[in-house]
């Protein structure tokens, strides 16, 4: 017999071209791209949207031989619109990070001290379900809690009997300024934000440090009305990246923002500046509003707020007379003090004597085209209450964490035994860690769903390693902005080493626990396909554009035709809350004064870098080495009065005694005297993340002290106050 | 003939680092080392405080003194369009360029023993698309183009704006430009 050997065929049988590709996999990017050039080898684009934030830009994975060397934003992508950040762009930092979680793992030694056996998947689950199961027979199934209710364990948690669901974005984050502009305008601002930046002639950045916070699109429209012309008012104790694009930079004494909102709108009522047909056709309570800031005068405010009368003068008539293209930014991560909702109350009522809720320049109205729901096998009807709304009157959204944390910790009104963990890193998000820990010592279980090692994963009995967002289907992401769009997560590569997408941990997991009929398709994917028929968008252009934008016609702004509609409880704006009133609070806000540090204290203020999400990015090898350790910022001035230098290491001590060591000092001119500040997310205890293992330092760990919303139950976490300690030996 | 420029609108730029992670993805720089950075300069006192954000990078010059003094002819300015870019195989790691360059633009390889630098990702322009920085930069801060054609991108800006470029008293005429704050008095 005679064979008739190929070229190709010779490979193939020798193994050489299995050979070929595994050693093009290691070659360095830069070959793959010049091969590429050169035509010798492929690269496919396959579009996706990132999860290096929750901001969901749409990205194009460049894939050369099952390598993605690049990511650039989607040019159809309202969040990215073709741009990524440094974050976006360093996506495949997470993809290649080598201290991925790679297998299951349970845990042998004692809760927290790390020690591991790798197990298989079947182990692993069983494991999990068993766990679960028992804790559903002894205590119940509401006895186990969800911590960040994503789209693939909600279902799973929902189906297995439990309300008790919480995400630290609600009482952590967005929770208070979410409800005050419900209660005011009853609606929130969604996200991204609904803001009309593009078009405003005036913009108040009141604690949103844009630039910092990279929040793709609205950065963009940030620089972009810059280059427009709008003129920036930016408030914040820290001469932030925003700030040195303002042309009104008002270095606030920290907690005393309240006062400047409502000096602002005793000017804008007593000058006749505001919006005098808009007030009168869609908001109530402008009489009770008038007599309840008579006394809020500027100079008043000055005294607070440690700024000049006449700056607050100014600028208040820099917003009456670009009335209503004026953007008045209510903020993001709004749990400062624990009266939150009553400062952004303060806000939305400002937005609305300005007329600018609704208007071009201001806040913008979502487009009214949407989605059909998709029917779902009803979830079984918890026998006992949820407990994460926390006893607190408007409490909503993701839930409020701490609650579950505490009731955890009581056992009251019922145990919280199990804790199901995805996507969060609760040390570093929840204030006051030791009540953390104290919680974790009361579980049975602490089942841990994540990439990378972090510090909350390395405490939990059973780790099972997720896929990065580059190698798993997700939801379909629905973009509620001007117009109606919908996105895919799509792998662009197969799961590495043993990690799997989460929709497939809860599938497995649902047949383990008896609820698989909640998971009635074979792949995502599928879900995804029966999805896109129902809402007549076709997969395959889907796939292949990554992002399609549903052609409306709905009006962004007010019109005589387009007229808007609040969902209060009087149908208007509430610029007086009855509601509020009702459940026993100020109806219009009051400024009350917060705690001050003695002398030899600093408040403890914190925020984001751009290249930072968090703890989440800070292994990541791409961004790790732009910023590996965050720095403790202190005046200049004041520092060289303590004998401090730039660039040394001090240690930090808070009010309750809690120290964290060894941070590096930015001596700066860039914040006031009477405060310090951190960027968020460093000083990580996992010894498994091998770059960013006790680098920096924890600005949660100081944050011992919150003081929590009475209203919503968010918790205000900048009433913390530190001395600093200088360190004999510098590293 | 075609002459690449930038300009850098500082007025947009806020420090991202967009640019820098994509630079890196996009010509595989080695870790630790950098073909563009952004720099932050604060000047005065509390609370009368002034910051520039400058990204830097290789200016392209066009007396370009790393090519100058290179001494195995690796270094050159290309002809058609006067990017200063580098022969790998004629280059044996002397660092006379790195020492020459007055904008500490390049870095040495180590991997792989030569000297490397910015080439205004001359590949991706080949295929008629911006330097990766450009075309990621968030705030449109960085602009690209051909001085040469008076409606491309960087003229306009520096028709419409007042520039500068880095040291300017060392020669070099750079072909990178910094729109700083004030547009052109009228």
């Amino acid at each position: 017999m005679t064979a008739k050997f190929s070229r190709r065929t010779f490979f193939k049988t020798s193994g050489l071209v299995s050979a070929g590709i595994a050693a093009t996999s290691m070659l360095p990017d830069k070959f793959l791209l010049w091969a590429e050039e050169k035509g010798m080898l492929q690269a496919s684009q396959i579009p996706t949207y990132c999860e290096i934030c929750f901001w969901k830009c749409g990205a194009l994975a460049k894939v050369i031989n099952g390598k993605v060397v690049k990511l650039e934003g989607n040019p159809a992508h309202p969040g990215s619109r073709g741009k990524l950040c440094g974050r976006g762009n360093g996506g495949t930092g997470l993809l290649y990070d080598p201290n991925r979680l790679k297998t299951p793992l349970i845990n042998t030694g004692t809760r927290g001290e790390g020690k591991y056996k790798k197990a298989s998947w079947d182990e692993a689950l069983n494991f999990t379900a068993e766990r679960m199961t028992k804790i559903a027979k002894k205590y119940g199934p509401e006895s186990m809690a969800i911590f960040t209710p994503t789209d693939h364990f909600l279902p799973l948690i929902s189906a297995f009997g439990s309300p008790n669901v919480g995400m630290p974005s609600f009482a952590q984050c967005r929770g208070p300024r979410d409800v005050g502009l419900e209660l005011t305008f009853g609606d929130s601002i969604g996200s991204p934000e609904r803001l009309d930046m593009l078009n405003s002639k005036v913009v108040v950045l009141l604690g949103s440090h844009l630039g910092e916070n990279m929040h793709n699109s609205q950065v963009q429209d940030f620089v972009e009305s810059i280059g427009r012309g709008a003129k920036y008012i930016v408030v914040d104790p820290r001469f932030s990246i925003a700030a040195g694009k303002a042309v009104k930079w008002l270095p606030i004494r920290p907690a005393t923002d309240m006062a400047l909102i409502l000096a602002w709108i005793h000017i804008i009522i007593s000058e006749e500046l505001y919006d005098k047909e808009y007030i009168s056709r869609y908001a109530t309570g402008l009489d009770e509003l008038r007599t309840a800031v008579r006394d809020y005068t500027p100079e008043w405010a000055a005294k607070e707020t440690d700024l000049k009368a006449a700056d607050i003068i100014e600028t208040a008539h820099m917003l009456g007379r670009r009335a209503p293209a004026v953007c008045i930014h209510p903020g993001r991560h709004a749990t400062w003090y624990g009266d939150d909702v009553q400062r952004t109350r303060a806000l939305g009522i400002l937005m609305a004597l300005l007329g600018s809720w609704g208007r071009e320049g201001g806040a913008f109205f979502a487009t009214k085209a949407s989605f059909p729901k998709v029917a779902s096998k009803p979830y079984p009807e918890p026998s006992r209450p949820a407990l994460n709304l926390g006893g607190y009157p408007f409490a909503g959204g993701e839930g409020v964490t701490q609650a579950i944390r505490t009731a955890t910790i009581t056992g009251k009104p019922y145990p919280i035994k199990g804790w199901f963990v995805s996507g969060t890193n609760l040390l570093k998000a929840l204030p006051n860690q030791k009540e953390t820990m104290e919680a974790i010592k009361q579980l049975d279980l602490l089942v841990a769903v994540d990439v990378m090692p972090f510090d909350t994963v390395m405490m939990a009995d059973v780790i099972l390693p997720e896929c990065s967002y580059l190698e798993r289907h997700d939801a379909l992401a629905v973009g509620k902005g001007k117009s109606l769009t919908v996105s895919l997560r799509q792998p662009v590569i197969e799961p590495m080493y043993e990690s799997k997408p989460a929709w497939w941990i809860a599938k497995e997991l649902s047949k383990r626990l008896g609820l698989a009929s909640y998971f009635p398709w074979n792949t995502y994917e599928d879900k995804i396909k029966s999805q896109c028929s129902l809402w007549g968008i076709n997969y395959d252009e889907l796939k292949k554009v990554g992002t399609i934008t549903i052609p409306d016609s709905s009006n962004p702004y007010i019109t005589p035709l387009n007229q808007p509609e609040f969902k209060t409880a009087s149908g208007k704006i509430e610029l007086y809350s009855h509601e509020l009133k009702e459940k026993g609070f100020d109806p219009i806000p009051v400024y009350t004064s917060h705690e001050k540090p003695e002398p030899d204290e600093f408040r403890l203020i914190y925020g984001r870098h751009a290249v930072h999400t968090f703890s989440r990015t800070t292994n990541n090898p791409e961004l790790h080495e732009l910023y590996p350790e965050n720095e403790v910022w202190i005046n200049a001035t004041k520092a060289h009065s303590l004998g401090i230098k730039n660039g040394s290491y001090v240690t930090l001590i808070n009010q309750d005694d809690v120290k964290i060591s060894h941070i590096k000092v930015k001596a700066t001119e860039r914040i006031r005297e009477d405060c310090v500040y951190m960027v968020h997310g460093f000083g990580t205890t996992s010894k498994e993340l091998k770059k960013a293992f006790a680098k920096g330092g924890d600005d949660q760990g100081l944050v011992t002290k919150y003081a929590v919303d009475p209203i919503c139950g968010g918790t205000g976490m900048r009433v913390n106050f530190v001395r600093i300690g200088k360190e004999t030996i510098n590293a | 003939m075609r002459k690449y420029a930038m300009v850098i609108d500082q007025r947009r730029c806020v420090a991202c680092m967009a640019c820098v992670v994509a630079c890196k993805k996009e010509n595989d720089v080695p870790p630790g080392q950098f073909r563009t950075r952004v720099i932050e300069k604060v000047e005065g006192v509390f609370p009368e405080v002034r910051m520039e954000l400058r990204s830097e990078l290789c200016n392209h010059c066009e007396n370009p003194p790393c090519v100058y003094n290179c001494p195995t002819g690796a270094s050159y300015k290309r002809k058609e369009d006067g990017l200063i870019l580098l022969k790998k195989y004629r280059c044996v790691g002397c660092k006379s360029c790195l020492a020459a360059c007055p904008y500490d633009a390049r870095y040495i390889n180590e991997k792989k023993g030569f000297a490397d630098k910015c080439t205004l990702c001359e590949h991706r322009i080949k295929e008629g698309k911006e330097p990766a920085c450009v075309a990621t930069c968030v705030g449109k801060s960085r602009i690209f183009g051909d001085l040469d054609d008076p409606k491309s991108p960087v003229s306009i800006a520096l028709k419409e704006n007042h520039s500068e470029v880095l040291l300017a008293g060392a020669g070099t005429k750079p072909r990178v430009h910094y729109i700083k704050i004030f547009s052109k008095p009228e």
